[in-house]
């Protein structure tokens, strides 16, 4: 075994004990005995619940280690393992050095406090001292390009400020090993794109190793050169990340996965998308399907106050993160609840493995965006008679055909 | 797969396992996380008097209204004796001794369940969110302690010799109070019940202990002896008459206070330290 090894995972696993109902207490002397009795009393009926099975993994210094895998599948569980926060129930864990983990963007930031406070709480919260915010201060200011509104209380700051803020001050942190859950689906694109470019600086100017969750397929692709899918609890692919990838999707494809979950937004956001539901015209789920052949996107999502002027946004994407084909809704005047919208995809696109991009906007202003979610897998037959070939990339335009005429 | 090799630049490693019964109670982590307790404990106080008119005043204004208070009601209205010194100083110098104990088992209970998301989504030693309560009040305390100073020279009293005890008292006020708010915040995470129920049970013990009025009230014999199972009693009587230089110090209840100060102390260190590993799972 060669030296350079900084994580080693042992047979790692996770109960976690979930009461179930309790007895509810009916009348007023059985809750107070019932209120007196629980601190002592063990809860009679619990079902245990397996996060994480058995996972085995070692990752070599300077390493950029992708993990991903469906909701729920036990990445989170994992990081938070590693990140120390919670212990695992069996197995062991080595690491060297020091461990930076950015679970959530923002947390421990208050927001009666401001920008310049809000940097030295927020960096000592995440492991570093005094003297290094110190030295890291105009660096981590002018990342989150935040600079006039440093003593300001980042109550006053737009969501997209807060979380440069956030995510800056954490890129700071010089760790020897970096812990980094989906924390990009928040903020906008250029921002993202300015995360992603951090992070691999992080990795490969400084040589620390990195672990790097998300759902976006194309953050994974660019950043990652190796990774790990995770599922059901164990660790059921590991090695290259385009090896890795193509099993995930298809993972994604079987027809349970035609229904994906989209991540969470900002915490304060308004509106949320939930899914995006992937079916034929005949409506039958499925995620597989023919050159040529049309089918439907439903996307589900929540407002959570009235919005005006509500459009929602559906994209297709290559597993590179270049945009293929973006679709918009008419936009809506819309009361706080749940909504949907179909949008139906009879443009002939070229075989391959494409992801999606979400968007919700109220009145021109990004509310929601997620990219790089889910898969869908284009066939290479086709399902007429020919008139989309295979080869080819991206939109296959058909419907004009020209004449190839001699020079 | 073999243990990690020790590297050439040797970093610490780390191995985390499963919590064992019995863990050794290391404290060592606190100080790598030092620079953490002190900016917690500064943004405690900053936010207390951020967007209020008076700010810092409220420290001073606190006690000194409370001492005025118990000055009427118990010296003017219930005609309770303070000695030879003025009723207020009297009030205030036992307010002093409670609102620090108060104020450090309010601040330290709470502190887990009010930094719920840090405790779920960061590591650091967890013992660090009271010990930035204790922290915090204690800066409070030290400028009432001030206005206190000013109030004895004003009436023209002389603390004298005996001013040499109030550190030591203060040691075992401040033991016994974060003891208990070390165990109420770890018991907190799994029962929220607790926050709810502190507040009127220190109600209770703010009237149980000899904070307006003298442990001399309360009928000797009986009554007194079960008065001063009372830890408190003992303490407060103690720093007061430590800051005032008149009274009496009973030294078989003042070793019975500094023996359950420090009992309280350890089981709360302990009984925090063992269940802390589940409060990311269970907050």
């Amino acid at each position: 075994m060669s030296s350079d090894l900084v994580i080693s995972v042992r047979h790692v696993g996770k109960t976690f004990r979930v009461a179930t109902t309790r007895h509810r207490a009916t009348t007023l002397a059985e809750l107070v005995t019932q209120t007196f009795r629980q601190p002592f009393t063990r809860r009679q009926r619990e079902t245990e619940f397996d996060a994480l099975e058995d996972v085995s993994f070692e990752v070599r210094r300077g390493e950029v280690l992708g993990i991903i895998g469906r909701n729920g599948a036990g990445k989170s569980t994992l990081l938070k393992i590693l990140s120390q926060i919670t212990p695992p129930t069996r197995g062991e864990i080595d690491l060297r050095g020091r461990v930076g983990s950015l679970l959530e963007v923002g947390t421990g930031f208050h927001p009666e406090l401001t920008g310049r406070e809000n940097i030295y709480l927020n960096g000592a919260i995440l492991g570093m001292s005094r003297r290094e915010i110190d030295r890291e201060f105009d660096s981590i200011v002018a990342f989150a390009e935040t600079e006039r509104f440093l003593d300001v209380p980042v109550k006053r700051y737009s969501s997209g400020m807060y979380v440069r803020l956030a995510f800056s001050v954490a890129a700071h942190l010089r760790p020897d090993i970096l812990i980094v859950d989906e924390v990009l689906a928040v903020g906008d694109l250029a921002f993202q794109r300015k995360c992603l470019g951090k992070m691999d600086e992080v990795a490969h100017r400084s040589g620390a190793t990195v672990l790097f969750v998300s759902h976006q397929m194309a953050a994974v692709h660019s950043l990652c050169s190796r990774a790990l899918l995770i599922e059901g609890g164990r660790v059921i692919e590991d090695g290259a990340v385009d090896g890795v990838l193509a099993r995930y999707i298809a993972l994604n494809s079987s027809a349970q996965a035609s229904t994906i979950e989209l991540p969470d937004g900002e915490g304060e956001a308004p509106a949320r998308a939930i899914a995006v539901h992937v079916s034929g015209l005949d409506g039958k789920a499925r995620s597989t399907f023919q050159l040529g052949e049309p089918w439907r996107a439903r996307v589900e999502f929540e407002l959570n106050r009235p919005l005006p002027h509500v459009i929602a946004g559906f994209g297709l994407q290559n597993l590179d993160g270049s945009p293929l084909v973006t679709w918009w809704s008419a936009p809506r005047d819309l009361s706080p609840g749940r909504y949907t919208a179909d949008f139906e995809c009879d443009v002939p696109l070229a075989a391959a493995e494409v992801t999606f991009a979400v968007g919700l906007t109220s009145d021109e202003k990004s509310i929601y965006y997620a990219e790089g979610v889910g898969a869908l897998s284009i066939g290479e037959i086709a399902t007429g008679p020919q008139p989309h070939r295979a080869s080819g990339c991206g939109v296959l335009f058909t419907i004009e055909r020209p004449e190839i005429k001699a020079a | 797969m073999d243990e990690l090799p020790a590297f050439a630049a040797n970093a610490p490693v780390v191995r985390i396992r499963p919590p064992r019964t019995w863990e050794a109670l290391d404290l060592s982590g606190l100080w790598r996380f030092r620079d953490l307790l002190f900016a917690l404990a500064l943004r405690d106080i900053k936010l207390r008097y951020r967007q209020t008119a008076l700010g810092v005043l409220w420290v001073v204004l606190q006690p000194l209204l409370g001492a005025g208070i118990f000055a009427f009601v118990f010296g003017r209205v219930a005609r309770l004796d303070s000695g030879d010194q003025p009723y207020v100083l009297f009030a205030y110098a036992g307010l002093l001794a409670w609102n620090l104990f108060n104020g450090v088992v309010l601040k330290a209970s709470g502190s887990l369940v009010a930094n719920a998301s840090l405790v779920a989504k960061v590591f650091f030693p967890r013992l660090l969110l009271p010990f930035s309560g204790v922290l915090s009040t204690l800066l409070d305390f030290v400028i009432a302690l001030v206005v206190g100073a000013i109030l004895l020279f004003i009436s023209g009293q002389t603390p004298g010799l005996s001013l040499l005890a109030a550190p030591f008292w203060l040691v075992f006020l401040l033991l016994l109070a974060t003891g208990l708010g070390l165990l109420c915040a770890a018991l907190a995470v799994a029962y929220r019940d607790v926050i709810h129920v502190l507040p009127v049970a220190l109600q209770f013990l703010l009237y149980g202990s000899p904070v307006g009025y003298t442990i001399a009230v309360i009928p000797p014999g009986l009554p007194r002896l079960l008065y001063k199972l009372n830890p408190l009693a003992a303490l407060i009587e103690g720093f007061r008459v430590a800051l005032l230089g008149h009274g009496e110090i009973g030294v078989r209840s003042s070793i019975y206070a500094c023996t359950v100060a420090v009992a309280l102390f350890i089981t709360g260190l302990i009984v925090f330290r063992r269940m802390e590993r589940q409060f990311a799972d269970v907050i």
